[in-house]
């Protein structure tokens, strides 16, 4: 079966081909079965392989080269796929999710103009995400890095006719660009330090070369860090995710939910031997992922557009994997990722098929009341809410964040002070989660909204809804399980001890106040929004409440600052230079020969007169010289 | 004598054009496109016959050569070789060459025959310089490529045409005037020392020059070059000649005639002046770092599409610049493989301005948006190379900029980090060229007819060839590989301290190859 392991990405990437050359010329029917069967079929190849027999000689790689890229003296990129059992659970999250949100495009996106190039770049990011967690080198990962990326930005400006959306898609790529270039940058240090691209190799030479905190791991560390703070969206490269909903409702499902922003967790988790290396740039891992999460959620509490506040939800998850990957917890983080792409998926799947029934309303307020008319949502809209705020027991989310706040708790690198962070984290959660729930399905019904559209989007629903509960859970913490016994067999050191756990006594009674706050937050946001909505609507008007809710709303005001300190200077900048000062030197010395030129030609007056006193002061100048000098 | 019928099948074909268009106009077109298409199917066939000649080894062969006497009395001769590295530019030239007559099919309506027989003067001129072995001869080529521009932008040039074409000349004079005075100086230094005056490169090639003189002859040839490449501060008349010039004459100028700056570079700065070249080896890389961030900014700021699109060249340049001088194995290779790319995509870009202003009569991106509803092949092709033009992996340019970077950093990572900040101003500019032109409402009455068949062909073949260079780009690294070596090499034995005492020992034919011990690395 491993010998089949091209075709994962192959496959998208032949779709994307096709559709991009004849898509507008054959029927949308062929368009979706070509769509969605290139991600099917990879993802029925991604199970077979989990599936077939003996995946544990994966603990130690799989290596499958197609074709040497580059070949030059010392340096010799392949273009190699390397599977194990952490790439191994990306690509299978990765292709199913994929295909499930395909099959509910071709029924979201029908009817739209640009419907074939909808699938074909698609299928282009699903290509490019499976290369980049497939890579077996750091070249290719960059070269996967940046495609997921391009398909980003491309989506996010689908429907190009609206400024604003173009204006979105550019933004996020530039933002996240910054963190790519950081990241592009780490490569030359390690390639240059260490000789090699190759990460398995770079992870064993790293121990060997670099001291634990020593300049030169930090530097690296560090650098890689940036690009996966702009791909995920963490603090302080965070601001393009919420505008990035500007993007078709499927899009923000795969692209900005499950998938492309968690690329910068798979990119730590990977590099993990090198993040230890670097305590300093580990422990800023914990930090950041701590206040994106409390930072993001604040803003989640107060957003109005239903897309923008989970787009602030996932920020604000992504930023608990961060947590758990800065105290060394990979194994948690991934446990989370899974989770968060299944029932974060569902969230805006569901929150698609309210906006297509009401006329593409997205603002909650407008919204409401929604419980009758649109049943199927609503249901699976509550098992994805219930997810997100973790509650206990019956839910996948529960259970990961969970293992999360026990290995912080229990960490050297973490610690009691992040873990109460993020246990307030999770009241947070559980307020915002179902604030957006009560807000969009309780309350006075304030629109007429069409029925639900067919199976197509109705299944995939069912489908999350389905994964995101219990029966699901067994099956998520055997994968947690094996992740932890490959981890921890793997590279065993100090910070990943606490993957497997504190004692039984402490875990019990940290898990039981973790899901105390989810269950407190969720009456919270039942009181705050549906028993005394009108109370909290006045209290929210006084002037300090307002001040806040608007600074929450903004997201703290990052793109405020960044547009003064960075965007306008620039533009002011390259504007007054739009000329190009350095021309103007050449100006001058043109215009200086100009001016001799028409000075000179004005002696040249045809009087004889004046040519003789010419003639004369020369003379006496010249003798004048001649004697004194 | 291949290499001197690649010479003389441009010159001869733009004779008969001029002729021609008597008969017929569209016979000078006709006439053009074969002879160019003649040429590819002779460098694929030197190519193809290349083989293990290409691979790096310590044995150096130039793989075709011809030598005739012109002025013996003086040194001079007729004398061209060809190596992986002029292969590759020769190549390039044929490719661009006949995507120039491709794209000015319809643009071009006013004495069509004269337009091509200076297109296929340019051609000869550029084609020479690659080829050259004798300064002497080389000289009179990069004055060939001259004249003839001038006169395509005067005359099929757009509304401030004479002004650019004025400028571009006395640039581009300056420049070689500064080069003829250091071939000049290069020639008595040589002959006092030898007793034999020549213009020979290979001849030249070992002559140890005293370090002051050296440094003075060397900025010579820097200035010559810089000003073709361009190097800020010597880019400002880059923009005007790019804008002012019809589309085939900016595919000519930004695909190959800029290339002849950072071919010389390659050519003659580093193997003539190696000790020279490490001692501004620092200021010249500087200045390449300065062009990248410097050119974006310009770029971005641009209303003008074509003078947007012109911009982005000063800054890829300036990659050129940085890989020349950081003198390793990767960024050397980096250097061209940006060369190639740059030709390849920025050409397209100018393809594509030129149909947008053949169509709606104006360059200016706050009369444009939408053209995607109405023309969304030209706007996917736009994309495609504005992508290319950021550096998308993926694509050719990013294999030169990703190895120039790479080879940078271990020469001098203050360097690379500032250059490769220059990847996010390249998203910038690039991407709001897409979104003010291409993207939006469809301004009121603004629509675009799309791509024609032949305009599509030609852009679908550009866009083809830009992946595949990204995808696999083996092929161009081989070629050079052997060049780049024995340049490497010869950069890298002379130590700066250690060379002002010892005279270099180069022969003729395998410079580098005795000198070094087998296998040294730098």
């Amino acid at each position: 079966m491993l010998s089949l392991l091209w075709l994962i990405p192959a496959l998208p990437l032949a779709a994307f081909v096709v559709l991009i050359l004849v898509g507008s010329r054959i029927p949308r029917a062929g368009v979706s079965i070509v769509g969605c069967a290139a991600v099917g079929i990879s993802a029925l190849v991604s199970i077979l392989i989990w599936a077939s027999p003996a995946p544990y000689p994966l603990s130690n790689g799989h290596i499958l080269a197609l074709w040497t890229w580059i070949d030059l003296p010392g340096f010799t990129p392949k273009v190699a796929l390397y599977l194990d059992l952490l790439s191994m659970l990306m690509v299978c999250v990765i292709t199913v999710v994929a295909f499930i949100i395909l099959v509910y495009s071709t029924d979201y996106m029908a009817g739209d103009e640009g419907y074939s190039r909808f699938f074909a770049y698609m299928n282009l990011f699903v290509a490019s995400m499976l290369t980049l967690v497939l890579a077996d080198n750091l070249i290719l990962l960059y070269v996967a890095w940046e495609g997921v990326g391009l398909c980003s930005y491309l989506l996010i400006g689908f429907w190009y006719k609206e400024p604003a959306n173009e204006r979105a898609a550019v933004k996020a790529f530039v933002v996240t660009r910054i963190g790519d270039v950081g990241f592009i940058i780490g490569i030359f240090l390690i390639f240059n330090s260490l000789g090699t691209v190759d990460i398995q190799e770079v992870l064993r030479r790293a121990p060997s070369q670099w001291e634990v905190g020593s300049t030169m791991a930090m530097a690296a560390a560090a650098l890689v860090l940036a690009g996966a703070l702009g791909k995920s969206a963490q603090l302080p490269l965070q601001t393009w995710l919420p505008d990035a909903m500007a993007g078709p409702t499927p899009v923000s499902a795969l692209i900005h939910a499950a998938t492309m922003v968690t690329a910068g967790v798979y990119l730590i988790a990977r590099m993990q031997e090198l993040f230890a290396l670097a305590p300093v740039v580990q422990s800023a891992v914990a930090i950041i992922g701590l206040a994106t999460l409390l930072l993001a959620g604040f803003s989640a509490l107060v957003q109005s557009d239903i897309k923008r506040a989970l787009a602030y939800s996932t920020i604000s998850q992504i930023g608990y994997m961060f947590l758990a990957l800065g105290v060394g917890a990979s194994s948690a983080a991934m446990f989370h990722f899974t989770t968060h792409a299944f029932f974060k998926a569902l969230l805006f799947m569901a929150a698609g098929s309210v906006i297509l029934s009401c006329d593409h309303e997205q603002d909650m307020f407008k919204l409401g009341g929604l419980r009758k008319q649109l049943p199927v949502t609503h249901w699976t809209f509550l098992v994805g809410a219930a997810s997100l705020a973790g509650l206990p027991l019956v839910t996948g989310g529960f259970y990961s964040k969970e293992a999360i706040l026990s290995a912080v708790w229990s960490s050297n690198t973490g610690g009691h002070l992040l873990w109460a962070g993020a246990a307030a984290g999770v009241l947070l959660t559980a307020i915002y989660s179902f604030r957006m729930f009560f807000l969009t399905f309780f309350g006075p019904s304030k629109t007429r909204a069409k029925p639900e559209r067919g199976w197509l989007m109705r299944v995939p629903l069912i489908v999350l809804a389905i994964v995101s509960l219990i029966g699901i859970v067994r099956v998520l913490a055997e994968v947690h399980l094996t992740i932890v016994l490959y981890i921890a067999g793997y590279w065993p050191s100090p910070g990943d001890a606490a993957t497997l756990g504190p004692g039984l006594g402490i875990e019990m009674i940290l898990a039981s106040v973790a899901s105390l706050f989810s269950l407190v937050g969720i009456l919270i946001a039942y009181l705050l929004f549906v028993r005394r909505r009108d109370r909290t609507e006045a209290f929210a008007a006084q002037p300090m409440a307002a001040t806040i809710h608007r600074w929450w709303f903004v997201g703290w005001g990052f793109d405020w600052i960044y547009n003064r300190v960075f965007v306008r200077p620039f533009f002011w900048l390259t504007g007054v230079n739009r000329n190009d000062v350095a021309d103007l030197v050449y100006r001058a010395v043109a215009w200086l020969t100009e001016a001799t030129h028409f000075g000179m030609s004005r002696t040249q007056t045809g009087r004889v007169r004046q040519y003789a006193v010419g003639i004369a002061v020369g003379a006496i100048v010249a003798i004048g010289i001649v004697v004194f000098l | 004598m291949i290499l001197t019928g690649l010479i003389i099948i441009p010159l001869v074909a733009g004779l008969s054009a001029w002729v021609s268009a008597r008969w017929n106009s569209a016979l000078p077109r006709w006439i053009s496109a074969a002879a160019f298409a003649v040429k590819l199917m002779i460098v694929v066939m030197i190519w193809a016959s290349g083989g293990a000649a290409y691979a790096p080894g310590p044995s150096c062969q130039w793989l075709l050569e011809v030598r005739h006497d012109w002025i013996p009395q003086l040194g001079i001769s007729f004398h061209l070789a060809l190596d992986g590295l002029s292969l590759v530019m020769v190549g390039l030239s044929a490719f661009l060459g006949l995507t120039a007559v491709i794209c000015s099919w319809t643009e071009i309506r006013e004495q069509v025959g004269f337009f091509h027989f200076l297109l296929m003067t340019v051609l000869t001129g550029i084609i020479g310089v690659f080829l050259a072995v004798d300064l002497i001869l080389f000289n009179v080529f990069w004055e060939v490529m001259l004249v003839p521009m001038y006169f395509l932008i005067g005359i099929w040039g757009h509304e401030n045409r004479i002004y650019a074409a004025v400028k571009f000349f006395i640039f581009t004079q300056a420049g070689g005037l500064a080069m003829l005075a250091a071939i000049l100086a290069l020639y008595f230094v040589h002959g006092n020392q030898t007793g034999g005056y020549t213009f020979d490169y290979f001849e030249l090639l070992g002559t140890s020059i005293p370090a002051r003189a050296q440094l003075w002859i060397m900025l010579g040839f820097f200035v010559g070059f810089a000003v073709k490449l361009p190097v800020v501060p010597l880019h400002t008349w880059l923009a005007d000649a790019h804008t002012e010039a019809p589309t085939a004459g900016s595919v000519i100028l930004a695909g190959l005639l800029l290339k002849t700056g950072g071919y010389g570079f390659l050519r003659f700065v580093i193997p003539l002046f190696p000790e020279a070249a490490a001692e501004v080896a620092p200021v010249a890389m500087a200045l390449g770092v300065v062009g990248i961030i410097y050119g974006a900014a310009l770029a971005f700021a641009q209303n003008d599409l074509k003078r947007l699109v012109a911009y982005t060249s000063v800054s890829h340049l300036g990659f050129v610049l940085l890989g020349v001088f950081s003198r390793n194995e990767l960024a050397l290779q980096g250097a061209v493989m940006q060369m190639v790319c740059h030709g390849i995509s920025t050409g397209a870009l100018f393809i594509l301005v030129g149909m947008v202003q053949e169509r709606i009569g104006t360059r200016d991106l706050n009369r444009m948006g939408g053209f995607w509803a109405s023309a969304p092949r030209l706007s996917g092709m736009a994309m495609v190379f504005a992508l290319a033009s950021l550096g998308l992996p993926g694509m050719g340019n990013f294999v030169g900029e990703f190895l120039v970077l790479i080879g940078t950093y271990q020469v001098s990572p203050w360097m690379a980090v500032p250059a490769s900040a220059g990847l996010v101003l390249a998203a910038a500019y690039s991407l709001r060229m897409m979104l003010r032109a291409f993207f939006g409402p469809a301004s009121p009455g603004q629509s675009l007819v799309d791509l024609t068949r032949r305009e599509a062909a030609l852009t679908a073949v550009m866009a083809a060839l830009i992946i595949w260079l990204g995808v696999h780009p083996q092929p161009i690294l081989t070629t050079v590989a052997r060049p780049v070596e024995k340049l490497r090499v010869h950069a890298m034995t002379v130590a700066p301290d250690e060379m002002r005492s010892t005279p270099l020992n180069f022969s003729a034919r395998d410079f580098g190859s005795r000198t070094l011990p087998t296998g040294a690395e730098p």
